[in-house]
């Protein structure tokens, strides 16, 4: 086979080439075809129709294979059925490939390979050509049936040798796109596959051949990645659950990769120990390598939980014996309780019976009664299936009741107070009632008495109130008309201080008018008018002094009577008293008598009251006594000083010594004319003295005289 | 007594003037009356205020101050007088129909020379404002 190395001769004679014109075109067809097959047969085609070559392919380079891609004037199979390996290096495409330019193969030598032509002479042309010689290009362009008068021998006319540049290029353009789709989907499809991966709890490892990590999820890392920023401790149990890691995976992979088999890892940041059922599968890493893929699964959990299930198991068991320990601890409280205890099942069997039930609902319990006996435990029986069914047909969980049964043994009737109470099972069936029956025979008489006390009771404590009420009211009462009665008496003591001092004004006047008549201020009265005028005079002053006498009764009912203290000595204001009614004894004949004792001691009192008093109880003696004496005397004991004046008038009948001290009253009212008073001044005298603390008593028998005794305390209590 | 008492019209020859203030007028006729009656100048007022009115004008040798008065009582009429450079130095003698001895106390306080209790003896009264100008002629610088 002849090879010759043809050079590209540009073709510059006029009209041979196509013109630029057909260039254009074929551009603009390689630009509109996106796929690489198309861009093949529009090239071919042009190829046909600018350089004469009736039959082509056009080949290409893949994963080490020329391989065809278009042909044109060949059979379709032979087109797709066209594959060379390019490891045949010395295979005269091969070398025509690597060559970087286009090769002649003449036809009459004899043919070293089959041509995919199924013509001897031929041209191949490298696409684009090969940027450095010894690199293999994208592929080849196979041509046959050149024009006339052209040998294959003869240089590649420059139509050919562009054609196949301008298709090269576009080729590549074509093929890097797709790569850069294929890559990016590569990559996506990649980040997918490791979130997947990621995204598991559970650490999954690829390793090498060799043990080397490939690729570790977080669950992974955490286990067996550390960096010098973490403790040394996390660092050691890193380093440890490595080492442990690829102690498991070197035997696990040589055998059944499917089996797993556990491994016992640290948390390095909790430090517990995790236990790990690892699978491990055997993958292709690149050519000719095999990884291994590890799952780990954390059964840590499982373990803890199966441990958990073998303890509850125990706790059952245990249980199981203590229930048993206390049904035999029921049995024996029921079987020795006093009271009947029954149970019922669910259809209202009776199921359970303690001895003192069996007593009264046993058939042939009743001794030797027979029948009549059997008859009440039926009756018994009767009643009690009558309340017990209370508690079916009702919603309620516990009854309670009196009921009456009769015993089979005396026939005598026995209240019992009953409380049913049902059990339910787990699965909230009713399972059993049980019912206590409680003997009421003794409470019933209880309550019967403790009902007739409490009536008993009731009746007093009813009884009680009644009276309690009536005494309120009552007291109620009392204090009303106490405040009523005090009211009045502030009223009236008002009344009279007010009464007081408007009559003291017109009083004034008629006073001074007659004073100012007398005085002669409007001439010189004649006797008669002189003397009249002084009884106007004299009874205005009357008037004045009762009037006085009523303020001060008032002042002393309503607490307003002022008292001044002061050191008194009686004798003293005896002289003062006896100075003050000189006028009065000048008028009679009567002897006067002053009987101080030595040494009376002086008084904390008020000196003006006890004046007052002195003069009332001496003006009086020396009115109502007509002839004979009037004597005043002092005595003193530890506590007390008195002064007793003692007439030899008239004196005063017993019954009369009792209202001499009231207002308005005189032993003998005629005398009391003639002789002046107001009939106010013992009752002041008495009111005063109560108020100083002392007292005034009076002895006197009628027609012999009268002692009056003003008793005095030292000091006045206040 | 101070230098400036030159308005007194206690002098030779003159009688005193009495200023009367009560707010019944009875009352206020009695007292003036009598000491017209006693040859004494009178005047009179019927309630708080005239008095300091006329107290202030006229300037008398002593008053006759009854205590319970409208507008301004006899109290504080007095409190005023004897606050006052002008009549701190006239006597008064206050008249009252209150028994109680507190109202003679408060009257002393308030400055009252004396106290005269109602009803008012007109010859009594004479002499306390006899005694009372008598008194303040003796300390009169002569």
């Amino acid at each position: 086979m002849a090879v010759a190395r043809l050079r590209a001769v540009p073709t510059f004679r006029a009209g041979s080439g196509p013109g630029a014109r057909a260039r254009l075109a074929l551009v603009e067809a390689l630009l509109a075809e996106p796929d690489p097959r198309g861009c093949a047969a529009v090239a071919l085609a042009w190829l046909g129709r600018h350089a004469g070559a009736e039959r082509s392919l056009c080949a290409v380079v893949e994963d080490g294979t020329l391989v065809g891609l278009a042909g044109r004037g060949l059979p379709a199979a032979a087109v797709s059925g066209f594959r060379l390996d390019l490891a045949q290096r010395s295979h005269p495409l091969v070398l025509a490939l690597l060559a970087g330019e286009p090769v002649a193969f003449a036809g009459h030598a004899p043919q070293a390979f089959e041509s995919p032509l199924a013509a001897s002479a031929f041209q191949a042309v490298p696409l684009a050509g090969a940027e450095s010689a010894g690199e293999v290009g994208l592929g080849l362009l196979l041509l046959a049936g050149p024009r006339e008068g052209r040998r294959p021998e003869d240089p590649v006319e420059e139509e050919v040798t562009w054609a196949a540049e301008v298709l090269g290029v576009r080729l590549a353009a074509l093929w890097y796109r797709r790569a850069q789709a294929e890559e990016r989907r590569h990559r996506r499809e990649r980040g997918w596959l490791l979130g997947i991966i990621n995204a598991v709890t559970d650490p999954i490892l690829l390793t090498d051949a060799d043990g080397r990590i490939l690729i570790a999820n977080p669950g992974a890392e955490r286990l067996l990645s550390a960096d010098e920023k973490m403790s040394a401790g996390r660092r050691r149990a890193v380093a440890l659950n490595n080492m442990l890691f690829s102690a498991s995976l070197f035997p696990a992979v040589g055998e059944d990769a499917a089996t797993p088999q556990e491994l016992l890892l640290v948390d390095p940041i909790e430090g517990q120990d995790l236990l790990f059922e690892v699978m491990s599968t055997r993958v292709k890493i690149r050519r000719g390598e095999n990884g291994t893929v590890s799952v780990l699964r954390n059964v840590s959990d499982l373990r803890r939980a199966s441990e958990e299930i073998e303890e509850n198991y125990r706790r059952l068991r245990a249980a199981e014996a203590q229930t048993r320990a206390e049904r035999d601890r029921l049995d024996l409280i029921l079987n020795s309780a006093l009271d009947p205890i029954l149970v019922t099942d669910a259809e209202g069997k009776l199921v359970l019976m303690n001895p003192p039930a069996e007593r009264m609902f046993t058939v042939g319990a009743g001794g030797g009664r027979g029948a009549r006996s059997d008859r009440w435990v039926r009756a018994n029986d009767a009643v009690f299936t009558s309340f017990v069914s209370n508690l079916y047909t009702g919603p309620s969980m516990r009854w309670r009741g009196e009921l009456t049964l009769v015993d089979p043994q005396s026939g005598a009737g026995v209240p019992f107070e009953a409380i049913s109470g049902k059990i339910l099972s787990r699965q909230g069936e009713d399972t059993w009632t049980v019912t206590i029956l409680h003997d009421l025979t003794e409470a019933v008489e209880k309550s019967r008495l403790y009902e007739q006390v409490k009536r008993h009771s009731e009746e007093l404590r009813e009884k009680v109130e009644e009276a309690t009420a009536e005494l309120a009211e009552q007291n109620e009462l009392l204090r009303r008309q106490a405040l009523a009665l005090e009211q009045a008496s502030a009223m009236k003591s008002q009344f009279l201080a007010n009464v007081s001092h408007e009559l003291r004004t017109p009083l004034n006047a008629i006073l001074g008018y007659t004073q100012l008549m007398i005085e002669g201020v409007w001439g010189e009265l004649n006797e008669t008018q002189q003397e009249r005028q002084g009884r106007v005079d004299a009874n205005a002053r009357h008037l004045l002094s009762v009037i006085n006498d009523l303020l001060d009764i008032a002042r002393i009912e309503s607490g307003k009577m002022p008292i001044q203290l002061g050191l008194v000595r009686l004798p003293e204001l005896i002289d003062e008293v006896m100075a003050e009614v000189e006028p009065l004894i000048a008028r009679t004949s009567l002897t006067i008598d002053r009987d101080l004792a030595r040494g009376v001691p002086e008084l904390r009192t008020d000196r003006q009251k006890v004046k007052q008093v002195l003069l009332n109880l001496l003006s009086n003696a020396l009115k109502f006594t007509p002839q004979g004496s009037v004597s005043i005397r002092v005595g003193f004991d530890d506590r007390h000083v008195w002064s007793a004046v003692t007439d030899t008038g008239i004196g005063i009948s017993e019954e009369n010594q009792k209202r001499i001290f009231e207002e308005f009253a005189q032993a003998d009212s005629s005398y009391a004319r003639r002789a002046g008073g107001t009939g106010l001044g013992l009752s002041i005298c008495r009111r005063i003295a109560a108020l100083l603390g002392g007292e005034i008593t009076v002895v006197s028998r009628q027609g012999v005289g009268s002692t009056f005794t003003l008793l005095l305390p030292r000091e006045v209590e206040r | 007594m101070s230098e400036e008492a030159p308005r007194s019209r206690v002098s030779p020859g003159e009688a005193a003037l009495v200023l009367v203030v009560d707010d019944i007028a009875d009352g206020r006729q009695i007292c003036a009356e009598y000491m017209t009656f006693r040859k004494y100048r009178v005047a009179t007022a019927a309630d708080g205020r005239e008095a300091l009115a006329q107290a202030f004008e006229l300037v008398p040798d002593i008053i006759l101050m009854d205590l319970s008065l409208p507008e301004i009582d006899g109290w504080e009429a007095t409190r005023q007088l004897k606050g006052d450079e002008r009549t701190r130095h006239i006597p008064i003698i206050a008249l009252t129909a209150h028994a109680l001895t507190s109202a003679h106390d408060e009257a002393l306080a308030a400055g009252c020379d004396a106290v005269v209790t109602k009803p008012v003896v007109p010859r009594s009264l004479e002499a306390e404002v006899r005694r009372l100008l008598d008194a303040r002629a003796g300390h009169r610088p002569s």
